[in-house]
């Protein structure tokens, strides 16, 4: 009767092999669990034996009497991975190996995004990666589409849909010709993560300066610095005057304050005069005296 | 391309003249990699390495019940886990020893900002389970895992550590 019932069960299994399969010595065990789903495990013979189930990632032992179903809750085997189920007796062992995979459903990303302040308009200078968590922090190898969307205050966006691999996805955005501090999220399904991207100005597109008498002096200013797209180029940025009258250079930096440049020389005659910030050159002046 | 794959076959020639229990480690040619960034050699044969010497630290935790010995190789959710495995493992009276036999390696993700790495590794390794010091089995088995690493302080340290058929 035993021999029978057990190969009705067996039947019952086999009929549904991508579920589970025969290992070892009467052993049924699932071919792959999905992590936290509850499971059974059922075996052959009689008697007290040792149930192990053995992973890098987790261990079980539980005593089992032999040609039953050994019953594990959900929740019982959380950490994805590749396990040895070993049923040992006193005068027996049986052996299988099953999979813990992760869980389909996202609980949680490690998404990063660099840089985290970058000037206006560079091409691919944003970039987004980010990995796929399940509730139990498995990773989820299984493809699942990635939506990364930069949004500006004003409310223009760039979106990118990227399937994972191996768990992974990733991408690259433009910075916006816009300053400010725009939005970067990566979403999957209904879960979100977001950064914050500090766009700044870039160089000053020209630099315009204008000089005149200030007692025995020269005042150096300039207009307003702006870079290429109108932002205006942030306070504390250098400019550097320079003041050329025959063999003698003197040069000065000088932080932007509200916009501006402005410093005061040496009134020389026959003096040339120039400004220029990072890469930028502004215009020369040549100073005579007036 | 070509210099890169010499320098990974000397890394995995120097690993098999150490000695015979070192496995046996092949590295697939990263051509597929995922990611805007360009595979360093030094990069990759620094990631091979550290991940190489992870399955030892593993072992050794595993083996001796003693969590500390994975703090040089393993870090976050990977440490955490193989922790919890230790603990797990010391309270019911069991321990395991995992001996690696075979390694094929592929790089196969470099996040934009070069600060995690993702390989898989089929591996082949021997398993033998001890409850109370007594022998349980022993099993020869084969899995595909997905690690990913970071750097840390001076070497790359395993955060996800996960295997699958």
């Amino acid at each position: 009767m035993k021999v029978g019932l057990t190969f009705a069960l067996g039947s019952l299994f086999l009929a549904a092999p991508h579920l589970t399969r025969a290992q070892g010595e009467g052993l049924q065990i699932p071919k792959s669990i999905a992590a936290g789903d509850g499971f059974s495990i059922q075996s052959a013979g009689n008697g007290k034996a040792t149930l192990y189930i053995v992973g890098p990632n987790q261990v079980l032992e539980r005593a089992i009497e032999r040609g039953g179903t050994a019953f594990f809750a959900p929740g019982a085997l959380q950490n994805a991975g590749h396990y040895l189920v070993v049923l040992k007796a006193d005068d027996s062992a049986a052996k299988g190996e099953f999979d813990v995979v992760a869980a389909n459903k996202p609980s949680e990303l490690s998404f990063f995004a660099r840089p985290s302040r970058l000037p206006i308009g560079l091409h691919d200078g944003i970039t987004g990666a980010v990995y796929i968590f399940d509730a139990y922090k498995n990773l989820i190898t299984a493809p699942a589409p990635v939506s990364f969307e930069l949004s500006t205050p004003s409310g223009a966006k760039q979106t990118h849909v990227v399937v994972t691999r191996n768990g992974a996805a990733f991408t690259e955005m433009d910075s916006t010709a816009q300053q400010g501090s725009d939005k970067f999220v990566a979403r999957v399904g209904d879960i979100a993560s977001t950064r914050v991207v500090g766009q700044v100005p870039g160089d000053p597109c020209g630099i315009k300066m204008t000089a005149q008498p200030s007692g025995q002096q020269i005042r150096l200013e300039t207009a307003p610095l702006r870079d290429c797209s109108g932002n205006a180029v942030p306070d504390g940025t250098i400019v550097t005057f320079t003041e050329t009258y025959g063999e003698t250079q003197t040069t000065v930096d000088v932080p932007l304050k509200r916009g501006i440049a402005q410093v005061d020389m040496p009134a020389h005659n026959g003096a040339t005069l120039s400004a220029a910030s990072g890469v930028v050159l502004g215009n020369q002046i040549h100073w005579e005296k007036q | 391309m070509r210099k890169f794959l010499i320098t990974l076959c000397v890394l995995g020639s120097a690993t098999a003249r150490y000695a015979t229990a070192q496995p046996d480690v092949r590295i697939e040619p990263p051509a597929n990699v995922e990611g805007p960034r360009v595979l360093e050699e030094q990069t990759a044969t620094a990631v091979v390495r550290d991940y190489l010497q992870s399955w030892h630290s593993m072992s050794a935790a595993l083996q001796q019940n003693d969590a500390d010995l994975l703090d040089m190789d393993f870090a976050g959710t990977a440490r955490d886990k193989l922790a919890e495995t230790v603990q797990e493992q010391a309270r019911l009276g069991l321990s395991a020893h995992y001996l690696d036999r075979a390694h094929d390696i592929q790089i196969v993700f470099i996040s934009p900002d070069g600060l995690s790495i993702e390989l898989t590794d089929r591996v082949e390794y021997d398993v033998q389970i001890f409850d109370h010091d007594k022998p349980v089995t022993s099993q020869h088995m084969r899995t595909r895992y997905t690690v990913v690493l970071t750097p840390a302080e001076a070497r790359w340290k395993v955060r996800v550590f996960q295997g699958q058929i």
